[in-house]
């Protein structure tokens, strides 16, 4: 049942790549309220509280983009292209499209994707979100997407990606290339509700410049049918920060496969990955890489799991080291709640069921950075009624 | 308050504690004595519940009820409170979220009751995570604060504690057990210490705690066996000059 060679092979055969256009909506507040409520759910508020920006794309078509800020650029991919010929230097620069069958069909069949990006200098202080939606059955989203973030400049993106309640089976592949410049700073999170059936491939590769920082947070908590992922960072100018976090919940018939990779390759740089895994009845393998390629690197790798019930966890954490004079390390820990633990609550008054379901909070409870007060706070009332359902 | 009889307590198919009969009245302290290993830890993990410790023959009654099996969180919400003395670390659980448990939905002040520990500063810390011997017995007093049981257990409530801090995790026990001498807002002494309902068992092994808080009673508990039972100073004075070997002969 739990076969860590399955890896839920995706014959692309399956799905269908032509899909009818959606109209674009100038108001938000005209978006099907049922969309928008799932959009809620990752993070993307389609009343804008707190946003400096949105980017809606259902299915092929871009039905929603926009900027509230003056430095910052939203736009559909395509757009991009036809408004800047440099784009040419980024797309597929650090992926290349026979990386494998996914990264070649979005070659071949590309869906649009975002480009955002925030001119040197420019910092945002609200998130721009942008919102990846999957409406029409058995459908293979092909998105690419890129981030730039110029010298000196901040900047905040959350990422929900959804499909609609009815929706039998799906298939996303989205190709990300990010590129951080010089003393920018990028917070890049993203929130995965994809559903029971579909699968997901994303590719994602970023590039840090000198002074440059990646915060990366990924949430995944609710069912989806497979999720294979290893997004790779490259920390290329002396004192480039990349900080990866990712929560990750597999109910039973979850196929989860995710890590993070960090190359170090420019002196002083930092890397710092945590990863937070609970199956219940579902499979999941924790992978983290970290590669120090020169002296005077600092690099940590944290993964934790947790198996309520039954389920798999794998721990893959791995770090390699090219030359003396690095500091890496790693700490993997799988297993069961502590009973020590649940009694230690008890004898403040929680029953059994209380005790462990908030030892199953506080287990989730990473702090992640950046984030908007009211998503926090939704993500803690998610995180609730996820563990009740495991329960 | 607590009564116990003829408890015999296995831990792992061994006897820890043989035969204990003991008897702590509503509003006092008692104290108990014994060397390493001699079960004093089980007894308190005993009458709190937890698992691994099997009783084998007896019976706890506390508040007229019998108590021997009941689940710990039904212990804990009769009024029973323990301060560990190695309690585990939960990871994400901030400490101001279990001082709210621990008053069990009843109005707190945590912010008061932190400064009155020195540990307004380690709120949103996790539960234990990398805490001194010290802050570890700061924590586990807030808890038990927040929590106000009517019987506390502490587990050598003095051990790994700096000399600066005891002074103020006695003056807090105290205050936990009504029996504070410090007169904070003006009230006369003997409404502070008036009507005091809560007892106390506090484990000890050295002793120390005495200088900094008054007791009723003092018990030895050698071998799995109680086998002394008078002024708490008297015993001490009595091991502090001939060690734990007399007890021996007044097991035999």
């Amino acid at each position: 049942m739990h076969d860590i060679d399955n890896d839920s092979e995706v014959n692309l055969d399956n799905y269908e790549v032509e899909t009818e256009e959606h109209e674009y909506i100038d108001e938000l507040s005209r978006i099907d309220s049922s969309d928008a409520d799932k959009f809620l759910d990752v993070g993307v508020d389609t009343k804008e509280m707190a946003r400096a920006g949105t980017f809606i794309q259902k299915d092929k078509s871009v039905i929603h983009c926009k900027t509230k800020l003056d430095g910052v650029e939203v736009m559909g991919i395509s757009q991009a292209r036809k408004k800047y010929e440099w784009l040419g230097d980024y797309m597929w620069k650090s992926i290349s499209p026979d990386t494998d069958k996914f990264t070649s069909q979005a070659k071949e069949k590309p869906h649009e994707g975002y480009f955002i990006r925030s001119l040197p200098g420019v910092k945002t202080e609200h998130p721009i979100q942008a919102c990846l939606y999957i409406a029409k059955d058995k459908f293979s989203q092909n998105v690419h997407n890129v981030v730039i973030a110029e010298e000196g400049s901040e900047l905040h993106i959350i990422t929900g990606c959804a499909t609609a309640p009815h929706l039998v089976s799906g298939l996303h592949v989205g190709v990300s290339e990010f590129y951080v410049k010089k003393g920018a700073k990028l917070i890049f999170t993203m929130i995965h509700d994809w559903g029971e059936k579909v699968n997901v491939r994303p590719r994602t590769v970023t590039q840090v410049d000198e002074g440059g920082l990646i915060i990366s947070n990924y949430i995944s908590l609710k069912p989806v049918g497979s999720l294979q992922m290893f997004p790779t960072t490259y920390l290329n100018g002396r004192g480039a920060v990349a900080r990866f976090n990712s929560i990750l919940v597999a109910s039973k018939g979850s196929y989860l496969d995710v890590g993070s990779k960090v190359v170090l390759s420019a002196p002083d740089s930092r890397a710092e990955i945590i990863s937070r895994a609970i199956t219940s009845g579902g499979t999941i393998i924790a992978r983290g890489s970290l590669i120090g390629k020169v002296a005077g690197i600092k690099a940590h790798l944290e993964c934790k799991g947790l198996i309520l019930n039954d389920g798999l966890m794998h721990a893959i954490p791995e770090l390699q080291a090219y030359v003396p004079n690095v500091e890496m390390s790693h700490e993997a820990a799988v297993g069961k709640i502590d009973q020590r633990e649940i009694e230690y609550l008890m004898a403040r008054g929680l029953d059994e069921d209380e005790a462990v379901s908030t030892i199953v909070r506080g287990f989730l409870n990473v702090d992640i950075e950046g984030l908007p007060e009211n998503l926090k706070n939704k993500l803690d009332n998610i995180i609730a009624e996820t563990q009740k359902d495991m329960m | 308050m607590l009564q116990i009889e003829e408890l015999k307590v296995e831990v792992g198919n061994r006897t820890i504690l043989k035969n204990v009969n003991m008897e702590i009245p509503k509003g006092e302290t008692h104290i108990l004595f014994g060397p390493n290993g001699s079960g004093k830890t089980s007894l308190m993990m005993t009458i709190m519940g937890f698992s691994g410790y099997n009783v084998t023959h007896g019976k706890i009654t506390f508040k007229g009820e019998d108590i021997t099996h009941m689940p710990i969180h039904e212990r804990a919400r009769l009024g029973i409170g323990v301060s560990f003395q190695r309690p585990p670390t939960i990871n994400g659980l901030k400490t101001r979220a279990i001082v709210k448990i621990c008053s069990g939905g009843r109005p707190i002040d945590i912010e008061e009751l932190a400064k009155q520990l020195k540990f307004s500063d380690f709120l949103d810390r996790d539960v234990n995570h990398n805490f001194s011997g010290g802050e570890i017995k700061r924590s586990e007093l807030l808890q038990l604060k927040a929590q106000q049981p009517d019987l506390i257990l502490l587990d050598e409530p003095e051990s790994g504690v700096d000399l600066e801090s005891i002074v103020l995790i006695g003056d807090n026990i105290n205050s936990l057990l009504q029996r504070g001498i410090k007169c904070p807002k003006e009230r006369p002494h003997k409404n502070i210490v008036g009507k005091s309902t809560k007892s106390a068992l506090v484990i000890t092994h050295t002793g120390h705690i005495l200088d900094y808080i008054t007791a009723d009673n003092g018990q030895v508990l050698y071998d799995g066996v109680l086998c002394c039972s008078r002024n708490a100073r008297e015993i001490l004075n009595w091991i502090r000059e001939y060690g734990y070997e007399e007890c021996v002969r007044c097991t035999i």
